[in-house]
């Protein structure tokens, strides 16, 4: 706190280690986390102890700042992209989110882990991303659905996390700077120097950071959206077989088309685009997933030959995979959009929708072919936040319609998809 | 919002549909926008509808329909609407005989506990909550017969169910977004208004936070309200997440106030917008200025809002808090976490608490089932319960098994008490700057930290200033820091990066009034207004620090910068630190500001800081604290008023039992006794002898040689002026207006009904006041506002009752009477213009004549006595204009709610010390065509004067008696002069709470009657007319103007 403190007065002296010219070099996951069994955050109520944990961790971000903060869950050293949160609710979901592999989630409201964790707020079978700031890590939970306490879980998880930091001075610090990578440590004998170099000497650019968060196997999902949860629960009709490419898929994205009545079958991402249209399927869906889509030719080259064949609907990873496969560019965004309270104009139905949002790449609009269309616009910066290439039933959008984190207003999507692939079949 | 530039045509009438429809048609608007001015709006809107007079006109009602206001605002139509959109409301329903009610309860309901309050009863009396069937019939019984209409509702109880509201958005587009959503920390039973509120909400989920989005939007599409703001009030079942609908306003309400000041939204203003066509993705963010207004809010603090209340004001009525709103003001707090806006928000309420702990509260000399008692029932204090609970050794678990509080907040404070523990274990000297940092992280004032440690709040500070521990201001942008904010809105919090940014320009900072109370309201936030208007003008920057959410002065685009802040020393000095203003202006806020004066003062002279601009010190501006501090100690001002040969009613100050008695003694009864140093009357009482003095001095006040009692001569019958001028540091005084009193002098000023210009002021009084009054000014040296009272007996003498050297209360009323903006003009004079330079240099009569009438809060407190008296207790103004005097008494009469009858029956029952004005008051009312009602006292010596009087038995006597009458609608009017004996306290009390449960109304004074036959003989001859404050001007402007102006008083 003290550092971060002293930042106030002279933010741009004072704490900052001498920059260095960035050297690029492809390592992931140079440094593993290490479990701590000690629990960390136990408030001491005696009158001797002070009541309040002191300082034992550090964040550094490349552009030389270093920030003091406390601990919590796992210990050790870990190097990550630092992207910020802007939605007020559902850190669970965002935890659990597969697109934030190899990425620190700073979430801006302030309070994180009030209700806890539990069975039903799961968005894949574990937690990718690299590690949690928050400014207050709760020190109680009060949920009728809470199982467990955040701190637990992220020690369980061997996630490590941080709180009691400025979170909104370094998320104008993203805003300015764009993202940046930093070094997330509890290990004292680390220099800032060291730990500088270690953020400077990793890049998130480039990597493909899909192949650690696909599924392994072919499967079938069943789960429809809870009833309790639902919300809409309109338009359903026949069954439509949809597989799922897996480039890091939340969960709720199987349900709601799920519940929406298709049956479901998942893939990996490098399931071949023959075997795919072997199982014949009404509709093929390109999901979310973590980092760069110019890293990854094979998902793009297994959606080029799906084109065509059959209605595709991508959602983010899926939206820009289709973009490279139509031959434009996608291209890094300075902070990218990641919260839940994003306008987008939907130019079809002429609405405004709120929309939960999370990706640090986009598609280039200008450099698309002639007869793709932009269906859907971010109010905020006008990118394009949806695609539309009628002629070969390509539908596509840069945001969660799933929300989960988020507002549902853009779930009727999946319906409009459900309609895309009854047309087809029917003129079949 | 009356001020003449604030709209093209403004009209101060009174806000029933006849007059609404005389604007109407005077003006023919397009459209009525009636979903802003709250309730009053809405229910003109419809009657309006109702009645015709829209189609009449072709007036369209925009942002809310005919219908939708219907849906929103009938309790059937309202469950309908939800039960087709499948959401639940609490299930309730409506019995007239016991029979009915045990229907509901079984048939409609179907499980305890319930909840039964009686439809229209006296004091609330009547009602309860039932754990089982054999108590449901007893309270149904008891409620049915307290009903005056024999009905009770029978409600399922959601006790103990967890509070939230969503303010949501919707655009003639259709789309709709959600700005805000507000935790309660009082779970269901407590009126929101009178909740601890919290954004944003702390305990739900994604998945929950989403649904209750998901069902505001249904609920604003099902309503219908078209477009602007609504708020919608959920309560949530904390064990299962069952979900219910409270209620919806198809309107912007105080919590989108509170909302808009939360977020950084501006929702009215948005809602305006959206009303006359344009939808949100075509309005930019206010705050950002580059992304559009169709977002939500992502907020990067925590706002707490705490309500205020004035229990004490209202003796007889329970301090408990129920589904009746109580509170008469609020304060809203920001910080990084809820500890710390929490502990903000309790000392931004400015009710002798630095912080929530950390102090020795009275709660904690309580026993246990006291504590306990006042846990379970929600009341003001609660939270000092909770603390006192906590020191105590209750646990986290019990406390929420008594309250219903959220475990989570309850952890959050019990973690505040860990603190304590461990700062009162240690000395300052013995503390890090660690610990500093810790400490204030969580919201601890120096002056609570002085309390743990022993230490004193100057010593706590000069540590920390040691350690360099500081805020840093961080800044509402809507967006969580997402993108840039244009706009300086700022919280201080001990966090690392202060945004705050000051400028180097010539800069002038104005501390706002904090949180609304009796007393002190937006009149004072209206003069803090209109100085940042005028010194932006006159090209300073302005910089406002309040912490009260329901003000203008508060809006971000108000002043050049906000600092949205606690109003204590600390925080004050922390902001001059940063900022360095060239001046500072102390004298417009009411009292909270004026006692800051003195210890800021002092700091400036210690330090003497150098402004930021670069031109000389620091600098309070305006009359120096030392002035103010003259005017308000008893000594220094007796002194000076013996100096200037100035007359005031006889008294003298006792520090003992026997001092009173001695003089009392010497001038004689009746006499006004009140405590030293108080505000708004608190305390004040009109004694008539020795027994009751004594009384007094048992019951009221406990007189100590450190708190004296001031003992004054009552002067009866005589007529009350207040004066408000204006003074220069040239030496020049101007009269700003005279206004003469209609209520006699003893009866508050902020309580009491006036006329400017005078109407029965011979000018050998008037010319004394105005001596006076330019004396008192020069020799206070004041510069600026200064207001004095005075009492004009029988006899003609005048008295000076007192003099503030400050804005007053009355300021924005004299202002809109006489067309001058007399703030405007105070806040140039202090930035050093004279009033020559500002074109201001005589007093102004106006040819019409403007009435303000004070709106009291009684029929909100249950068990209160009506009776004006010493003590403030209005908690709102209205002012009626007109030509004639008695039409603009009737304007504000029928503006204040009561509806004066024009026939019938009026009730007559006058106190010893009135009845020599019986005869006239009679004769008045008989002039009338009236016939008088009274009980033996007054009807006998009414009828020795050969007056006809219907004869009424008193309450106890028997029946029927005058209640009877009441309810039966034979009395169409009331006058009653209290004797304040016991008798009358059971007797007079109850006929005077029953008179307004059937709101007939009630005058309490004899002026007050002898005013309203006036009016009433006015109203019966000719028509009520409405007419455009601009147009008030405009016609006296044509006129002949000189002639009204007096000579200016700084000639003399």
């Amino acid at each position: 706190m003290e550092l971060a403190i002293k930042n106030r007065i002279a933010p741009t002296t004072q704490n900052f280690l001498t920059p260095k010219p960035k050297v690029k070099s492809l390592r992931v996951f140079s440094v593993k986390c290490i479990t701590s069994l000690s629990s960390s955050d136990v408030a001491a109520t005696g009158v001797a102890d002070r009541p309040w944990k002191t300082s034992d961790a550090r964040l550094v971000l490349e552009d030389g700042s270093v920030w003091s903060a406390k601990s919590f869950g796992a210990r050790g050293t870990q190097v990550g992209e630092v992207v910020f949160n802007t939605s007020l609710t559902g850190y669970q979901e965002i935890l659990t989110d597969p697109s934030y592999a190899g990425q620190f989630v700073l979430m801006t409201n302030p309070h994180i882990g009030n209700t806890g964790v539990n069975f039903d707020d799961e968005e894949s079978r574990q937690c990718f991303l690299a590690g949690l700031v928050i400014r207050s890590l709760s020190i109680s939970t009060s949920n009728w659905r809470c199982t467990k306490a955040l701190g637990d879980y992220l020690l369980e998880r061997n996630l490590m996390g941080i709180y009691d930091v400025d979170t909104r001075a370094i998320t104008r610090r993203l805003r300015q700077d764009g993202s940046l990578i930093g070094v997330l440590t509890t290990e004292e004998s680390k220099t800032d120097e060291e730990l500088l170099e270690m953020s400077r000497s990793w890049d998130i650019v480039g990597i493909d950071l899909i192949s650690g968060v696909t599924c392994n196997a072919p499967y079938e999902w069943v789960d429809k959206t809870d009833p309790e949860w639902d919300f809409n629960c309109e338009g359903r009709g026949d069954i439509y077989h949809v597989i799922a490419y897996d480039f890091g898929i939340k969960h709720n994205i199987l349900r709601r088309i799920s519940s929406y009545g298709c049956k479901i079958t998942v893939v990996p991402s490098n399931w071949p685009a023959s075997e795919t249209l072997k199982m014949k399927p009404d509709g093929v869906l390109f999901s979310n997933g973590p980092g760069d889509p110019s890293a990854v030719p094979y998902a793009v080259k297994t959606v080029k030959e799906l084109l065509g064949n059959v209605p595709v609907f991508g959602i983010c990873m899926g939206h820009q995979l289709l973009g490279q496969a139509l031959g434009g560019k996608t291209f890094k965004m300075k902070f990218g959009h990641h919260g839940g309270n994003h306008p987008v104009r939907n130019l079809v139905a002429n609405r405004v929708e709120i929309s939960a949002q999370n990706h640090n790449y986009a598609v280039d609009p200008a450099s698309l072919p002639k007869g793709v269309e932009v269906t859907h616009i971010n109010l905020n910066d006008g990118s394009c936040a949806g695609l539309a290439f009628p002629a070969l039933n390509i539908m596509s959008l840069q945001y969660h319609p799933e929300a989960s984190p988020g507002p549902h207003d853009s779930d009727s999507v999946f319906g409009e998809f459900i309609k895309l692939m009854k047309e087809v079949k029917q003129k079949a | 919002m009356t001020d003449p530039d604030m709209a093209d045509r403004t009209y101060v009438t009174p806000l029933t549909p006849e007059l609404v429809e005389q604007v109407v048609a005077k003006e023919r608007p397009d459209a009525i926008l009636p979903t802003m001015g709250g309730q009053t709006a809405l229910n003109l809107a419809v009657a309006l509808a109702e009645n015709g007079v829209l189609e009449k006109y072709n007036v369209e009602l925009i942002g809310a329909k005919l219908n939708a206001i219907k849906k929103a605002e009938d309790r059937d139509l309202f469950k309908q609407a939800m039960k087709n959109i499948g959401l639940k409301t609490p299930p309730s329903g409506i019995g007239s005989t016991l029979e009915e009610c045990i229907h509901i309860s079984e048939e409609v309901i179907g499980e305890f506990p319930l909840i039964i309050r009686p439809a229209f009863t006296l004091g609330g009396s009547g009602g309860g909550i039932a754990y089982n069937k054999e108590e449901f019939e007893v309270i149904c019984k008891s409620g049915l017969a307290a009903s005056l209409t024999s009905q009770v509702l029978v409600e399922k109880s959601l006790l103990g169910w967890k509070e939230y509201e969503l303010e949501v958005m919707r655009d003639l587009s259709d789309n709709v977004v959600i700005i805000c959503s507000i935790e309660n920390i009082d779970p269901m039973g407590v009126h929101t208004g009178d909740s601890i509120t919290v954004a944003p909400a702390q305990t739900l989920t994604d998945k929950e936070y989403q649904r209750l989005r998901d069902y505001s939007i249904k609920i604003i599409r099902e309503i219908g309200v078209e477009c602007g703001g609504s708020n919608v009030q959920f309560a949530v079942n904390p064990v299962d997440g069952e979900v219910m609908v409270i209620e919806m306003n198809p309107r912007v309400s105080r919590s989108s106030a509170l909302a808009s000041k939360a977020t950084g939204f501006p929702i009215a203003k948005m809602a305006a917008k959206l009303s006359v066509g344009y939808s949100l993705d075509q309005i930019p963010n206010d705050i950002t200025k580059k992304t559009p207004a169709s977002f939500e809010p992502s907020i990067d603090y925590v706002v707490t809002k705490i309500p205020r209340f004035a229990f004490e004001k209202f003796p007889g009525s329970l301090p408990t808090l129920t589904t009746q709103m109580k509170s008469v003001g609020e304060s809203m707090a920001l910080g990084r976490t809820f500890q710390e806006s929490f502990q903000k928000a309790v000392r931004s309420l400015e009710c002798g608490y630095s912080g929530w702990g950390c102090a020795q509260v009275a709660e904690l000399d309580w026993d246990l089932e006291h504590l306990k008692y006042n846990l379970r029932v929600p009341n003001p204090d609660r939270i000092h319960a909770i603390y006192a609970a906590m020191k105590k050794g209750m646990k986290v678990d019990e406390i929420h098994e008594l309250s219903f509080v959220d475990k989570w907040f309850l952890t959050q404070l019990k973690e505040l008490v860990d603190v304590e523990q461990y700062l009162m274990a240690r000395s300052l000297s013995h503390l890090t700057k660690d610990d500093f940092i810790e400490v204030k992280k969580r919201g601890y004032s120096d002056k609570q930290i002085a309390f743990a440690t022993k230490s004193t709040e100057k010593e706590v500070r000069s540590q920390r200033i040691s350690f360099g521990v500081t805020p840093s201001y961080k800044r509402v942008d809507t967006c969580a820091a997402e993108f840039e904010a244009n706009t300086p809105y700022m919280y201080s919090s001990y966090d690392a990066e202060c945004e705050s940014a000051p400028t180097k320009r010539k800069k002038v900072l104005i501390l706002g009034g904090g949180p609304n109370r009796i007393g002190q309201g937006i009149e004072f936030d209206y003069c803090c207004c209109h100085a940042s208007f005028s010194l932006q003008s006159a090209g300073y920057e302005t910089i406002m620090m309040n912490s009260n959410p329901e003000t203008v002065s508060t809006d971000y685009d108000t002043s050049d910068r906000l600092y949205f802040e606690p109003l204590t020393v600390e925080d004050v000095l922390n902001v001059i630190d940063l900022e360095r203003p060239d001046g500072i202006i102390v004298q417009f806020g009411g009292q909270t500001p004026l006692k800051l004066a003195l210890p800021i003062q002092q700091y400036l002279d210690k330090h003497k800081p150098l402004s930021a601009s670069g031109s000389g010190h620091v600098r309070i501006w305006g009359t120096s604290p030392d002035s103010i501090d003259a005017a308000e100690d008893r000594e220094r001002f007796n002194a000076i008023i013996k100096e200037l040969n100035i007359e005031q009613p006889k008294g003298g100050i006792a520090k003992s039992d026997a001092d009173a008695l001695a003089i009392a003694a010497d001038i004689g009864y009746p006499v006004v006794v009140r405590p030293s140093y108080v505000l708004g009357g608190r305390g004040m009482e009109i004694v008539y002898s020795d027994d009751k003095l004594v009384m007094y001095l048992k019951n009221a006040v406990a007189v100590d040689p450190e708190c004296p009692v001031l003992i004054d001569k009552y002067l009866s019958d005589a007529v009350e002026i207040d004066v408000d001028a204006l003074a220069d540091s040239h030496g020049n005084v101007v009269i700003g207006g005279v206004m003469e009193h209609i209520e006699q002098a003893g009866v508050h000023s902020g309580d009491s009904a006036c006329i400017l210009p005078t109407q029965t002021i011979s000018s050998s009084c008037l010319n004394t006041i105005h001596l006076w009054t330019t004396k008192l000014a020069k020799s206070l040296n004041v510069c600026g506002l200064m207001n004095c009272q005075y009492a004009i007996t029988m006899s003609g003498e005048v008295f000076l009752l007192e003099a503030n050297p400050r804005a007053s209360r009355t300021v924005p009323f004299v202002s809109k009477a006489i067309g001058h903006p007399l703030a405007k003009y105070a806040a140039l004079v202090m930035s050093g213009k004279s009033l020559n330079e500002i074109g201001f240099t005589k007093e102004v009569i106006p040819a019409h004549v403007a009435v303000k009438e004070a709106v009291l809060p009684f029929d909100k407190f249950p068990g209160c006595d009506v009776l004006l008296g010493p003590e403030m207790r209005s908690t709102g103004e209205v002012m009626g204009i007109d030509f004639l005097v008695a039409i603009a008494f009737a304007k504000a009469q029928i503006a204040a709610g009561q509806k004066l009858p024009l026939s019938g029956n009026v009730f007559l029952s006058l106190n010893d010390f009135t009845k020599s004005h019986l005869e006239r008051l009679a004769k008045a009312f008989l002039g009338l065509g009236f016939r008088i009602v009274s009980t033996s006292g007054t009807a006998h010596f009414l009828e020795l004067k050969g007056i006809t009087v219907d004869r009424v038995l008193k309450m106890h006597e028997g029946r029927p008696h005058a209640g009877d009458m009441l309810a039966n609608g034979q009395i169409q009017l009331m006058v009653i002069t209290s004797s304040g004996d016991s008798p009358d306290q059971i007797d007079g009390r109850q006929l005077r709470r029953m008179a307004l449960a059937y709101k007939i109304p009630i005058i309490t004074t004899v002026s007050g009657a002898l005013a309203t036959a006036d009016a009433i003989e006015k109203l019966k001859s000719c028509k009520v007319e409405v007419m455009a404050l601009q147009d008030f001007f405009n016609v006296e402007q044509q006129k002949d103007y000189s002639k009204n102006l007096q000579s200016a008083s700084s000639s003399l």
